[in-house]
């Protein structure tokens, strides 16, 4: 009894949500990704993978460490899923040393120097990617011709991804229903059967990572639909307008990074808005502006420079967009 | 489809461990500590001192103005002294020392078991009697009853809602109540109808207490006026605004009554002390208290005189276990962490937890990550995260202007919070120092 008593404010008790469990959640969301990704592209993508994991986790710890002087922090599982949507950003093919500086760039540069997980106001996986093109033009859109779990790494066959067939098909004149005929079917690139980025190729994986999500409730529907909605939408238009020069929506939801990017980048909780009427307006503005940068633009894919953009947005986005206050308008009845 | 509120809210493990065990009346102790203050509004001032004998039901504080309430012995026996305690919010206050001698009830209270299900007192003197007899919300508030009765002009009451909801977890009080004295909860009902003249009852209880939803739409079957309504179970649906949204769909606007949208809302707890001072006279001076723990031998359910201190009712439920870290006064979600357990059991006490060390020590915290779960579980629509950074920031005007005293404290942002970041803790900060801003600007 001569114990003292705890006194602290209420609540006294706490949910079961931690940040580890949280990132934990989406690890386990992007593996069915990963494993079609080791079935098409083989060695590569577990070497891409490992890399880029370990890099990220590595200078998080330095900064950390030697830097900052800080508590170590790397076991709260942000760094591990930067890592993951790096590796899954990149060719399964790409050099070492490039992921090694590309994780540097994610970490020490988008993340670390902004204060550290919750403060970057880009995506770190993004920042990473996109320095990644632009100093590697040629190593980042060299990629890799799926063939299943025996291709190689450095000696891979390589070839254009849908997205850049198309663009560059169009810029030379060609009639679309022709290259329609160049790239894989609907059904392929639904199952990931087609070049591209490692993480970003298989839709049937990334799907069943959206429900895990929804299901555990890591994120709401709100990002990835007002995100696949927009592109679904305007890409119609286009489509209807010209279906000669512009290609089907289903091709544009199921080519290149939109669903990696709607479901895993889109949604990273630190760089997105707070308020769902807030998400729509951001998901929306992604849409637009991929479809704007495929079509008129001078990249072929434009999700990552898409995302970056209205990332820029957000901060302005939670000053103006307030949710609804309980008892704002009286509804009788 | 169950009725519920809209917007946020969270799903804490039950816990109703009492649920099952019966209400028993706790032996009186052999002194009680009575505080004068036991009620929303200006303190009650004694009206007895040091040698005194009073007798069960005799008022010992008169309450001064409208908004306050009387207090009366809840045993017999002599005024031992008038002086300062710390009572079970953590606040110093005036309190009355009783010896207790044999239990002596005063003459005029109705000690008998049978029910009176009806009344001849008019609205005035039923209100009359509420006033009297001490009563406040019992629900954890202890706003006046009387004054929640008496009509406003220009407001006209459509609806009296009746919380059975009792969602917090643990507490079971108002759970056995309903079980126990469902035909006077019934009684009081009608009593209270006739004193705001309203022609309509809601009774909202969460689905987790079928039992109790069966026995009192078995009472209530005899009165089509009265309704008892399932809900379904979500914390906070015993606030206030958040029953009268899930059972009528109207909003009470920020800063304004439920009155304002037509509605009159009172507990359970309070309905039966309500029936008593009308039928039996006899003031509030005891009430059903759970007291409940994983590690409590034998947790349960308890009538209470009130200033019967807290070690006794821990005595009754097995006794303090050797692991306890923390004893928290009311639900475990809005409740508040007593210091010592000699602190007296009042009106607004609806339950008492004891938690182990492990459960009483907070986690870690870590940065936000801007998951925006807070905002998402904020049943009033605002943005913890931000206006825990503006209390952190002394950005006191821009925290006003986020609606900051809107907040109502009913923790979801903290215990949903990944990050286990105290939200609320900061948000209460920001809240007391912008109403006294508020205050200010007022005189001036």
């Amino acid at each position: 009894m001569s114990n003292l008593l705890n006194v602290s404010q209420s609540p006294h008790i706490h949910g079961k949500e931690s940040t580890q469990k949280l990132m934990l959640n989406v690890v386990i969301a992007l593996m069915p990704a990963l494993f079609t990704s080791v079935f098409y592209f083989g060695l590569g993508a577990i070497i891409v993978t490992l890399t880029s994991v370990a890099s990220c986790l590595l200078f998080e710890y330095l900064i950390q460490k030697f830097v900052l002087k800080k508590p170590i922090s790397i076991t709260d599982g942000s760094a591990l899923v930067t890592g993951l949507l790096l590796a899954f950003n990149l060719p399964s093919n790409i050099p070492v040393f490039i992921i090694v500086i590309g994780s540097f760039v994610s970490i020490g540069i988008a993340k670390m120097t902004f204060g550290g997980l919750g403060n970057n106001p880009f995506n770190p996986a993004l920042v990473g990617r996109v320095f990644m093109l632009i100093s590697f033009p040629v190593q980042m859109t060299s990629w890799p011709v799926p063939k299943g779990l025996g291709t190689g790494y450095a000696d891979a066959v390589t070839g254009a991804t849908p997205l850049a067939i198309i663009k560059e098909g169009l810029k030379n004149g060609e009639s679309l229903s022709k290259l329609m005929g160049e790239i894989p079917s609907p059904a392929q690139m639904l199952m990931g059967d087609m070049g591209g980025s490692m993480g970003e190729v298989a839709a049937i994986a990334l799907i069943i990572g959206f429900i895990y999500l929804l299901a555990t409730r890591v994120i709401t529907w709100h990002i990835p639909v007002s995100v696949t909605g927009s592109i679904a939408i305007f890409t119609t238009i286009l489509w209807l307008a010209n279906p000669e020069k512009n290609a089907d929506p289903m091709f544009h939801l199921l080519a290149g990074g939109v669903l990696l990017g709607a479901i895993f980048m889109a949604t990273d909780y630190v760089t997105s808005p707070m308020v769902p009427k807030a998400m729509i307006i951001y998901g929306c503005g992604i849409g637009i502006i991929t479809v704007v940068i495929r079509v008129w633009g001078a990249y072929p894919e434009g999700v990552s420079f898409a995302i970056l953009i209205m990332n820029s947005f957000v901060p302005l986005m939670n000053a103006y967009i307030k949710p609804k206050r309980f008892g704002e308008e009286v509804t009788n009845g | 489809m169950l009725k519920t509120f809209p917007a946020g809210g969270v799903h804490p493990p039950e816990n109703k461990i009492t649920a099952g065990t019966p209400i028993k009346y706790l032996p009186v102790p052999e002194n009680v500590i009575i505080p004068v203050t036991q009620h929303i509004g200006a303190p009650a001032s004694p009206t007895v001192s040091k040698g005194d004998s009073v007798r069960a039901g005799q008022i010992i504080a008169a309450g001064k103005g409208f908004v306050s309430a009387n207090v009366h012995s809840s045993v017999s026996g002599k005024v031992n002294k008038i002086d300062h305690i710390i009572d079970s919010t953590g606040f110093k206050q005036t309190a009355v020392f009783i010896d207790v001698e044999g239990d002596e009830w005063v003459e005029s209270i109705d000690r008998s078991s049978s029910i009176l299900k009806e009344t001849d007192l008019s609205p005035e003197d039923i209100i009359k009697k509420c006033l009297d007899s001490g009563i406040v919300g019992l629900g954890g508030a202890t706003f006046p009853s009387h004054v929640k009765l008496t009509p406003v002009s220009g407001k006209h009451c459509e609806v009296l809602i009746i919380n059975g909801v009792e969602c917090e977890p643990f507490l079971t009080s108002d759970h056995r109540l309903m079980l126990e004295k469902g035909e006077e909860i019934i009684a009081g009902i009608r009593i209270m109808m006739k004193a705001l003249q309203v022609k309509k009852a809601m009774i909202g209880i969460e689905n987790n207490k079928p039992d109790a939803i069966a026995n009192l739409t078995k009472l209530a079957s005899a009165y089509c006026e009265i309704s008892v309504h399932p809900l379904k179970v979500k914390y906070p649906q015993g606030a206030e605004k958040q029953l009268i949204r899930a059972l009528i769909k109207r909003e009470v606007p920020s800063g304004r009554l439920p009155l304002d949208v037509g509605a009159v809302v009172h507990n359970v707890g309070t309905v039966f002390a309500v029936y008593e001072a009308v039928q039996k006279n006899k003031p509030l001076f005891e009430r059903v208290v759970t007291i409940t723990g994983k590690y409590l031998s034998n947790p349960g359910n308890y009538f209470v005189r009130t200033g019967t201190p807290l070690r006794h009712l821990i005595a009754a439920a097995g006794g303090q276990p050797e692991n306890t870290g923390k004893i928290v006064n009311g639900g475990p979600m809005m409740g508040k962490a007593i210091v010592n357990t000699d602190v007296p059991v009042v009106k607004g006490m609806s339950g008492v937890i004891l938690f182990d060390e492990k459960e009483s020590v907070r986690k870690t915290i870590e940065p936000c990550i801007r998951c925006a779960k807070c905002v998402s579980v904020c049943p009033l629509g605002l943005e913890p995260y931000l206006l825990m950074t503006l209390s952190e920031r002394n950005l006191f005007e821009k925290a006003e202007r986020e609606r900051i005293t809107d907040c109502m404290e009913c923790g979801c942002c903290s215990f949903t919070c990944p990050a286990n970041r105290p939200l609320l803790d900061y948000i209460r900060l920001g809240k007391s120092t912008v109403m006294k801003m508020i205050r200010e600007r007022n005189i001036k």
